[in-house]
């Protein structure tokens, strides 16, 4: 199915999107637009539900009610068949890298070619080597996965999920549990290659700062709803107490440093047993 | 009340569960013919579940074979038939034990180490990670170990009958001294191609599809944690087991029954 018009500015359109796992409410009415060509941001605490937008995005998930339209194509209607197509012009990054543990890092970041080109080895073996270049992990190649730190583990997926040229490539906390070594080479690969290969790049994460220096455009997402959004600079100066909480880490604020509890004193006094 | 509400739920969980199973199947079968452009990724399978599964086959069968050798010798010496030998030790070993023991063994061999794979797969988000190149884990993990375990089964459960029969000729022949002509020409003259071994066969082959199926079925749909891919590698060999004992009966009384 398609809508509007393939070439406009915006690569994906998200309009009222609401999404539950179970009885748990995840977006509650979240409205997104991902300009093409840029890096758009999508923060929030762990638990609301970004890993889960990625996975809407791609189709693996399907919305309550809502519409989700990546370039011109409105994903949860798609067929099967015209789903796979899309996905081919869409690269993922998992949070664990997801390298296929039986196959050697060449052979993972060939693995899209072999599966959807009819390329002869000689190609194919160029445009790896090319590829892994990019990550700077060519001398890596004949490594295992297992043998790699989860810094290179990432990259090489990097280089996997670059491998068909996609027009966009949605990355699910690239920075978490990365060294400051391997951040900022992250950090680098990704205005990189954004600028290079001019592609549309998603970072979902709570790395404020690392997050924010790389990005074009913010979302801000609490309790399914979009909260704040804007370009950086915006952000730091919004008036909304929630932004500026989790911008600058503070502990108490709106989202209270308390889980929620009976008064302290009565609890003490009482001697109860806390239920 | 709220035992009947638990056992409802458990009816239900079960029915879907068997439901997905059927589903998966399906999707397995659809998926075959495209893999006739891809059959390497079936020999390799073939390798892993079926020529790495070997040792274990080979052995097991030998010592069967000779139990049997043992076991039946005590008995039919009592009536002067130990010339009978070879046709008891064959067509014990053609007809039961060979597609039986061998769908045991293969379950616990195999079909363990299929489900830990697909499980581990999953909550490694390796499957996850293919459905988003694009790549369809169903067709490019599943559907090739599938055929692959089809194919296996049989070869198995032949070595194991014909490793069975050489066990039974070291004992009965080589320790007990029965004459090797009436070993050999009594099992000749008595076990038949079709009614015998084809129908082993055919009983092989149907236990190597529920085999495999249990086995990646519960990989695919186990809870991707280590704690849900240990339940599923466990259901494998229990379901399997069952399985395999529960359609002996039936194909035994379909077979040889009448």
């Amino acid at each position: 199915m398609t809508i509007g018009n393939p070439a406009s500015h915006l690569l994906a359109e998200v309009r009222g999107l609401h999404f539950k796992r179970g009885d748990r409410v995840i977006f509650d009415g979240v409205d997104l637009d991902i300009q093409r060509g840029k890096v758009t941001a999508i923060m929030g605490p762990s638990g609301t539900g970004k890993t889960t937008l990625l996975r809407l995005l791609g189709g693996q998930l399907h919305p309550d009610a809502g519409t989700i339209v990546v370039d011109g194509q409105e994903v949860p209607k798609l067929s099967s068949g015209r789903l796979y197509e899309l996905r081919k012009r869409m690269g993922m990054l998992f949070q664990s890298g997801a390298l296929l543990t039986d196959l050697s890092v060449f052979e993972n970041v060939a693995f899209p070619l072999r599966e959807h080109t009819d390329l002869p080895e000689a190609m194919i073996r160029d445009l790896v080597l090319m590829k892994l270049e990019a990550v700077g992990l060519r001398g890596a190649r004949d490594l295992m996965p297992s043998q790699l730190s989860g810094g290179m583990a990432r990259r090489v997926a990097l280089a996997r999920a670059i491998t068909l040229d996609p027009m966009m490539i949605m990355y699910d906390e690239p920075f978490t549990g990365q060294d400051p070594i391997s951040m900022g080479v992250l950090l680098k690969l990704i205005r990189l290659l954004n600028t290079t290969l001019g592609h549309t790049s998603i970072v979902v994460s709570h790395d404020v700062a690392e997050t924010a220096a790389i990005s074009d455009y913010i979302y801000l997402l609490s309790e399914g709803k979009v909260v704040a959004h804007g370009t950086p600079e915006e952000l730091k100066r919004s008036p909304s107490a929630w932004a500026q909480q989790f911008l600058n880490g503070h502990a108490d604020g709106p989202v209270p440093f308390h889980y929620p509890a009976p008064d302290y004193v009565t609890d003490l006094l009482t001697g109860k047993e806390a239920r | 009340m709220d035992t009947l509400r638990q056992l409802g739920h458990s009816a239900l969980s079960f029915f879907e569960r068997l439901g997905r199973g059927h589903l998966l199947f399906a999707a397995m079968l659809w998926r075959m013919p495209s893999l006739v452009r891809r059959f390497g990724l079936v020999v390799q399978q073939v390798y892993s579940v079926g020529v790495l599964s070997l040792l274990i086959i080979v052995v097991s069968g030998l010592f069967v074979g000779m139990v049997l050798g043992l076991q039946g010798y005590n008995t039919l010496v009592d009536f002067g038939a130990e010339e009978s030998l070879g046709t008891l030790v064959a067509l014990s070993l053609v007809r039961e034990l060979g597609p039986v023991v061998t769908a045991l063994l293969f379950a616990g061999r195999a079909g363990s180490a299929l489900t830990a794979e697909i499980g581990l797969m999953k909550a490694t988000e390796q499957l996850s990670g293919m459905e988003m190149m694009a790549v369809d884990p169903v067709r490019r993990v599943l559907t090739p170990r599938l055929v692959a375990g089809i194919i296996s089964m049989p070869l198995l459960a032949a070595i194991f009958s014909a490793l069975g029969v050489l066990g039974g000729y070291f004992v009965g022949v080589g320790l007990l001294g029965v004459d090797e002509g009436a070993y050999w020409s009594q099992m000749q003259a008595n076990v038949e191609l079709y009614e015998d071994i084809a129908n082993g066969v055919i009983k092989s082959f149907v236990f190597g599809v529920v085999a495999t199926w249990i086995a990646v079925f519960e990989g695919y749909d186990c809870v991707p944690t280590s704690e849900g891919v240990s339940r599923a590698t466990t259901r494998t060999v229990v379901h399997t087991s069952l399985a395999v004992l529960g359609l002996d009966f039936i194909l035994t009384a379909l077979m040889f029954g009448g």
